[in-house]
């Protein structure tokens, strides 16, 4: 989550669930809490009931809205122009906390003469490269302090070979590796921290953001001057030293090809608030799935090995040196990233990795540039790419443009599908809406299907990861029937047998599986012991002694760490992950159930919640404080929480000329992953599409930027390949807005849910929500059937006439928005066409994840059956001229 | 009938006894007073995580006999405190489904049909065609910059997967020099 990483220095939730009840307002936006978080939402309604303002801003009334003192319909994708407004609201009158912007943020760093802003370039920031589709991110740096500033980078950057590397921005994804520290700043730079300086950050984000007035946001969302204000009105009243407001977003916010950024505006907003690190604030990311979070703190990611350090790419990093130079000896933890990549390497290759050889630096791949999934998609249909792994991921129906997947399958040698139930990823030739249409042809497929049964979540032990970075650990209840086995048992038994067939092998390609370090304890049954693993992510000291934190990784291999950010969880060889202390047995940060990186810490950045001279900002929002008197009158910080901080160090710590890492942190920089102890109002570097969020409309919208020329987020990535023809903007042939969403009683791709008869009987069917006023435009009946179509395809789903679906007034035009579910495919006890098969394949540059907005027509009656729906697609395609270049902004 | 039967009737009990709404001791039989919930009958009481959402609601997972009978909420979860959702409550069916399938089943190239295999044949063919394919699309180089990589393998994973099986998959993945190594987080 770059949008949390690079403002903050961690990409995962600032804060705990039941925190939320602590806060005096709270808005959700991006996400539909109550429908799709339900449990988590008792603490917004413990806070409603204390008395806090709930707002909720999202296209569709739901139980959240129903529940909420305020719900502000808005178009979908339109979401940084609203939180614009805010940001406006908060500047242009002077209501940000200007004590803890000053203190905490670097709204007083001084940036650079050359930079030139959205407002100056007709929506362009400076440094883009219409060639490459790519910024520079040079004009955006801080200007240095001192000469000192200069010098010091100067002699970190000669203690390497070669000359000085930066420019990261230009690497694929790499701002995701800011998952656990930020983006590496040459230096701390030059403040004002009367923040007059026209080029300081407060500034520049004053003039940036003066364009959303209530007029523009109306304009571009369709939500009316007087709600902005209300909402503004008690966001504002809500924060401060006595108050804290809470922000809630879930993949509202991360699915649009400008997701990066909506979370970014939002993070500014806290900010400005001095709502971050907070009691009853901060933003709280709702992950989808039992262990998303974990899922990207261990990665299964191209981009990022475990602990968020970054994939090797060939063009940078071809020695240990190299790979972590931009990086190391900057101020705060991650300056330390040579001890954590050391650790790394040591439990992947044990003994064979050694000073010498590099800790085997070599054995890791590199990577070139996109490798994500829907890049590799694209090269399976291309047949550069003839194996694949599914676990436990439906791709047929959970991913966008469902065709490419499906098409993709059926280009490969083999396909691997581990899961509990047939999904429709693993019968796409059988059965897929190809065979139906004949675009596919069964006896035509040459895919290998190996269907592996899996063990269900009962019938292992492991841990999740979830949404607000807390490990669990689940026991293990029943052995797996049949041929069912756990993916930790898979994986071992796969390398092992690997391993076995390459024994003997002198082929240097095969010494990275030869020498890996893949020696588990097994049980009765020969499966690996889940603990064992734990402990070899939580890592060991010289002597194979447990670690407790990760500051006593070393960089000389004598520790090794499968994740540093995990290091603690296995803590006095004790499975920390594994505690259940009653929460009637402790207070409400219950710091002894489960555990959460980093150290076990609830609310991140808690520094924050004390002023700068470290007494807390007021009794009422008391949290972590310096106490002065402790250890002997030395000091240390104390409070309700883990201090996220250096725990000895004193609010009035200055940091010695030419400190590295920790040591640099000043007793007033509660930011402490990055790279200069502040938060980011303004990322001077880090992202891919700009220091700060602009409104662009996504890739398919039926309304023109009413902001600037630039109708697009200008660094997008595009898939521009026949399988995925976009949908062309202000086009009658597609003149309706369609977004997806879940329903409480389904789970995402539906392997989950689909297949349970309690589930399948509460939402039988799939379905479209649409206004009264769409259903008399199109002559859609309640009840009945709609065909709704894209250049992809067309679906068909019953037709839901309902005023949750609101007719956004924008200027003097109506925006109508088709509310889609998207959990259904051909398999499983209820089945039905898979509205991802319409959405269009643009991504967000700094994590290439889809937009799941796009625009589409609607029409009564079911779809035309076979090769006629390939027919009907190709005809709305002629009608809008998508096979002609079109024009293109 | 006897005055005590009539007497003894749910309507007649409601109306006379304290229970006015009928949701309680009114409503029981003979019958469903001597019943007891299939949560007492458990040999076995096992804490575990719900596998849906990110929330994280504790469960408790009732086994009696080898198998799982009922799956709850567990109260002392700080975060859930006791509560699941629908998905959550329906967990058991999740895990005892009758549609679940426990048999390895293959399908040949062009073949329409399934067949069975051996889960242990089909582990090892498996680990063959990695070999194979790894080596066929292995790259030392690109623009003349080392990668030592192969770009024929890559793998999507969902995020159910536990944290110790993302470590051994990204492990083994990267040793064999696969980098498209991906998951449900990036969509």
């Amino acid at each position: 989550m770059p949008g949390l990483g690079t403002s903050f220095g961690r990409g995962g939730a600032t804060t705990f669930l039941q925190d939320l009840s602590n806060a005096d307002c709270i808005l959700i936006e991006g996400s539909n809490m109550a429908e799709a978080h339900p449990v988590g939402f008792q603490w917004v309604m413990e806070a409603k009931r204390r008395g806090a303002t709930v707002i909720h801003v999202d296209p569709r009334f739901t139980r959240t809205s129903a529940v909420a003192d305020l719900h502000v319909p808005i178009r979908a994708g339109s979401d940084i122009a609203f939180l614009g407004g805010l940001v406006n609201q908060v500047l242009s009158n002077d209501l940000d906390f200007r004590e803890y912007v000053v203190a905490y943020t670097n709204a007083a760093n001084i940036i650079e003469d050359d930079f030139r802003d959205t407002e100056d370039l007709d929506g362009l920031f400076s440094g883009f490269d219409p060639e490459t589709g790519q910024y520079d991110p040079d004009s955006w740096s801080y200007v240095p302090d001192s000469r000192r500033d200069v010098e010091d980078e100067e002699r970190r950057d000669q203690a390497y070979s070669g000359g000085s590397s930066h420019g990261e921005s230009h690497q694929a994804a790499r701002s995701e590796s800011h998952g656990s520290g930020g983006a590496p700043v040459k230096w701390k730079g030059r403040r004002d921290e009367t923040l007059q300086d026209p080029s300081c950050v407060f500034q520049i984000l004053k003039r940036h953001f003066a364009r959303y007035t209530p007029e523009v946001v109306q304009e571009v969302c369709g939500i009316e001057p007087d709600q902005l204000r209300r909402v503004a009105e008690a966001l504002t009243s809500n924060s401060g030293r006595e108050r804290t407001s809470a922000f809630c977003y879930a993949v509202g916010w991360t699915q649009h090809s400008v997701g990066a950024q909506m979370i970014r505006t939002a993070s500014i907003l806290q900010l400005l608030l001095g709502n971050i690190g907070r009691p009853g604030g901060g933003i709280m990311a709702l992950r989808g799935h039992a262990s998303i979070q974990g899922s990207t703190d261990i990665p299964t990611l191209f981009n990022i090995l475990p602990g968020y350090l970054p994939m090797p790419n060939a063009k940078q990093h071809q020695s240990l040196d190299e790979w972590v130079r931009d990086d190391e000896g900057k101020a705060g933890f991650w300056g330390n990233i040579r001890s954590y990549a050391v650790s790394l390497l040591k439990s992947y290759w044990g003994d064979a990795a050694t000073p010498d050889n590099d800790f085997c630096f070599d054995y890791l791949p590199r990577i070139t540039g996109d490798h994500s999934t829907y890049s590799t998609v694209l090269a399976m249909i291309e047949g550069r790419c003839k194996g694949y792994f599914l676990v436990g991921e439906n791709p047929a129906v959970g991913s966008s443009n469902g065709k490419m997947q499906r098409l993709g399958m059926a280009a490969l040698d083999w396909l691997v599908v581990r899961d509990l139930q047939m999904i429709e990823s693993a019968t796409f030739w059988k059965d897929g809406p190809e065979i139906e249409t004949g675009e596919l042809v069964t006896e035509e497929i040459g895919t290998e299907v190996f269907f592996l049964p899996a063990a269900t979540h009962v019938e292992k032990a492991g841990s999740f990861t979830q949404t607000q970075r807390m490990l669990q650990w689940r026991d293990k209840a029943v052995e797996p029937p049949g041929d069912c086995r756990s993916d930790l048992q898979f994986y071992y038994e796969l390398g092992t047998r690997i391993r076995q067939k390459l024994a003997g092998s002198t082929d240097e390609m095969d010494r990275p599986l030869l020498d890996l370090a893949w020696d588990y304890p097994l049980d009765d049954g020969g499966d690996p012991d889940p603990e064992a693993v734990l402990r070899e992510i939580n890592g060991t000291g010289p002597d194979g002694e447990v670690l407790s934190a990760y500051t006593q990784l070393k960089p000389d291999g004598s520790t090794s760490c499968g994740c540093w950010i995990y290091c603690g969880v296995y803590a006095d060889d004790v499975n920390q992950a594994r505690r259940r202390k009653p929460h009637w047995e402790q207070d409400q940060v219950a710091a002894e159930w489960g555990w959460v990186w980093p150290a076990n810490r609830r609310i991140l950045y808690n520094r924050a919640s004390a002023a700068p001279d470290g007494t807390p900002w007021s009794e009422r929002k008391r949290y972590v404080w310096w106490d002065a008197e402790a250890d002997d009158g030395k000091g240390r910080w104390t409070g309700a929480d883990v201090p996220d901080f250096v725990p000895d160090r004193a609010p009035d710590f200055v940091p010695e000329e030419g400190a590295q890492g920790p040591d640099a942190i000043g007793g007033q920089d509660p930011f402490i992953m990055q790279t200069d102890g502040k938060a980011w109002l303004f990322a001077p570097l880090g992202l891919a599409d700009g220091p700060m969020p602009t409104h662009y409309e996504p890739a398919e919208s039926p309304v023109r930027n009413p902001l600037y020329g630039q109708q697009n987020n200008p660094t997008r990535k595009r898939m521009e390949v026949p399988q995925n023809p976009l949908n062309p903007s202000w086009s009658d042939v597609f003149p309706y807005v369609f977004t997806t969403y879940r329903l409480t009683e389904h789970h995402t791709a539906g392997g989950m849910s689909r297949t349970l008869p309690y589930l399948a009987e509460l939402q039988p069917e799939p379905f479209c929500e649409v206004s009264p006023r769409l259903a008399a435009e199109r002559g859609l009946e309640n009840g009945g059937w709609a065909t709704i179509v894209t250049g992809r395809t067309a679906i068909e789903a019953r037709v839901l006439v309902t005023r949750r679906l609101r007719s956004l007034r924008l200027g003097d035009r109506f925006v109508e928005q088709v509310g889609l579910p998207y959990h259904w495919g051909p398999n499983g006890i209820t089945t039905g066409d898979s509205a991802n098969d319409l959405v269009n394949l643009t991504l967000d540059p700094n994590v290439y994840i889809q937009d799941k907005v796009g625009t589409c027509d609607i029409r009564p009656g079911r779809r035309p059956r076979g090769s006629a729906l390939t027919e009907y697609v190709a005809e709305y395609r002629r009608r809008a001229a998508m096979d002609v270049q079109r024009e293109e902004t | 009938m006897g005055l005590v039967e009539f007497l003894g009737w749910p309507l007649v009990r409601q109306v006379t006894g304290r229970d006015r709404l009928g949701r309680g001791h009114a409503a029981m039989s003979r019958r469903s007073e001597t019943l007891e919930p299939r949560t007492v009958q458990a040999d076995r009481v096992v804490d575990s995580v719900c596998p849906f959402c990110a929330v994280g609601c504790a469960q408790k997972v009732f086994v009696k006999d080898g198998e799982v009978t009922q799956i709850e909420g567990s109260p002392a979860s700080p975060i859930s405190r006791g509560r699941l959702c629908p998905k959550g409550s329906a967990s058991k069916q999740l895990v005892t489904s009758p549609t679940r399938v426990t048999k390895v089943r293959y399908r040949r190239p062009f073949a329409t049909e399934w067949e069975d295999l051996d889960l242990d044949t089909a582990v090892d063919m498996i680990a063959d065609r990695v070999i194979k394919t790894r080596k066929e699309f292995w790259e030392w180089e690109a623009d003349s910059r080392r990668t030592r990589r192969t770009l024929g393998i890559a793998s999507l994973g969902g995020a159910t997967l536990d944290n110790e099986e993302n470590y051994l998959m990204k492990k083994l993945y990267t040793a064999m020099g696969a980098i498209q190594i991906e998951n449900q987080a990036r969509i």
